[in-house]
């Protein structure tokens, strides 16, 4: 079963469950989503997906080839639109024009999700990579407590090796979290409740799939 | 910050509606329920509040007792549903909304005068 579907992130909180602990969850909006395409292995394309659509845009922020694609499907323009791979046995879940939510997830306990983590800037090997830092400040040291050190042998290689930890861009980049556990489905507000947290700010866009595990 | 619909409406429908009046320096009863495998009982915790944290559905409270001579603190939830009830056995006149110092003191120093004494 593998279904997909393009969701928010819209906060976190806690919950009681059913013995009375206290649960950190993450609270997403999944839904509707419109199925804009649906691609088939026996067709053109030649394997099976289905394209989603997710949040509205106005008319004016499409551009004509996308307005064309929108209005083939016959669905209102999304903000979002994803692709997503599917097995045969799952093609008659999606017909184009109609909306899919999070009700398809029923019966589904976990899920792994994917999104852009928030961005942290240019930062050094201690944020970045959790390194040590120097572990003496006095006694004649200088300008050393958070460097990394160093980063290689000398005549030999010659070079730095390939994966280096080093200083530079920290987060906004695209992660995925594994195994969350669905801790509650909303179908009638498309609302997903799942256990601990999950990549990037408020509002961020998800890609919402059953465990690889459970597919 | 702006706090979506769903998530309020969500963290409403847990509070509790039947959380008695009471703040720091008030003795409670908290009444627990303890699932022991398959059966459940009740277990009393009784002692002074010592503190509030008010904050929605995360609002929880801090009771602290003596027991055999040595100080047990212990912070419930306040919307638990595994507090079957909260009892106010008695009203205290404290000067402060944390009653931390009564930590440092103990014997007939960490008594808190009653509200009922100062109105007789």
């Amino acid at each position: 079963m593998a279904r997909g579907l393009i969701g928010k992130k819209i906060g976190m909180t806690q919950v009681f469950d059913a013995y009375g602990n206290l649960v950190p969850v993450t609270i997403l909006e999944a839904g509707p989503n419109y199925v804009i395409q649906v691609k088939e292995a026996g067709g053109k394309d030649g394997y099976n997906a289905v394209k989603l659509g997710f949040g509205s845009k106005k008319i004016s922020h499409v551009n004509r080839p996308e307005l064309g694609v929108f209005k083939h499907a016959g669905v209102e323009p999304s903000e979002v639109v994803l692709e997503f791979r599917l097995e045969p046995d799952e093609m008659g879940d999606y017909v184009q024009g109609k909306s899919v939510g999070v009700a398809q997830f029923a019966g589904i306990t976990k899920i792994d999700v994917t999104g852009t983590s928030k961005g942290k800037g240019f930062q050094g090997v201690i944020k970045r990579h959790n390194f040590k830092g120097a572990k003496e400040s006095s006694h004649g040291t200088h300008e050393y407590k958070r460097h990394g050190g160093s980063i290689g042998s000398s005549a030999w290689p010659s070079r730095v090796i390939k994966g280096k930890r080093m200083a530079g861009q920290m987060g906004d980049a695209r992660v995925t979290v594994r195994d969350l556990e669905v801790v509650g489905i909303f179908a009638e507000q498309n609302l997903l409740l799942v256990r601990g947290s999950v990549p990037g700010a408020k509002n961020g866009i998800l890609r919402i799939r059953p465990s690889a595990k459970q597919r | 910050m702006n706090t979506h619909v769903a998530l309020e409406n969500l963290e409403r429908l847990q509070l509790r509606q039947d959380v008695p009046q009471f703040k720091a320096g008030d003795t409670l009863r908290v009444h627990l329920r303890i699932r022991e495998g398959e059966k459940e009982r009740i277990q009393v915790f009784e002692g002074v509040c010592i503190g509030r944290h008010n904050d929605g559905l995360r609002s929880s409270f801090t009771v602290r007792k003596v027991s055999y001579n040595i100080g047990v603190e212990r912070v419930f939830p306040l919307h638990s549903p595994r507090i079957e009830r909260i009892e106010v056995k008695d009203r205290g006149r404290v000067r402060r909304a944390k009653l931390y110092y009564l930590r440092d003191l103990r014997g007939k120093k960490a008594r808190i005068r009653s509200l009922r004494d100062i109105r007789a």
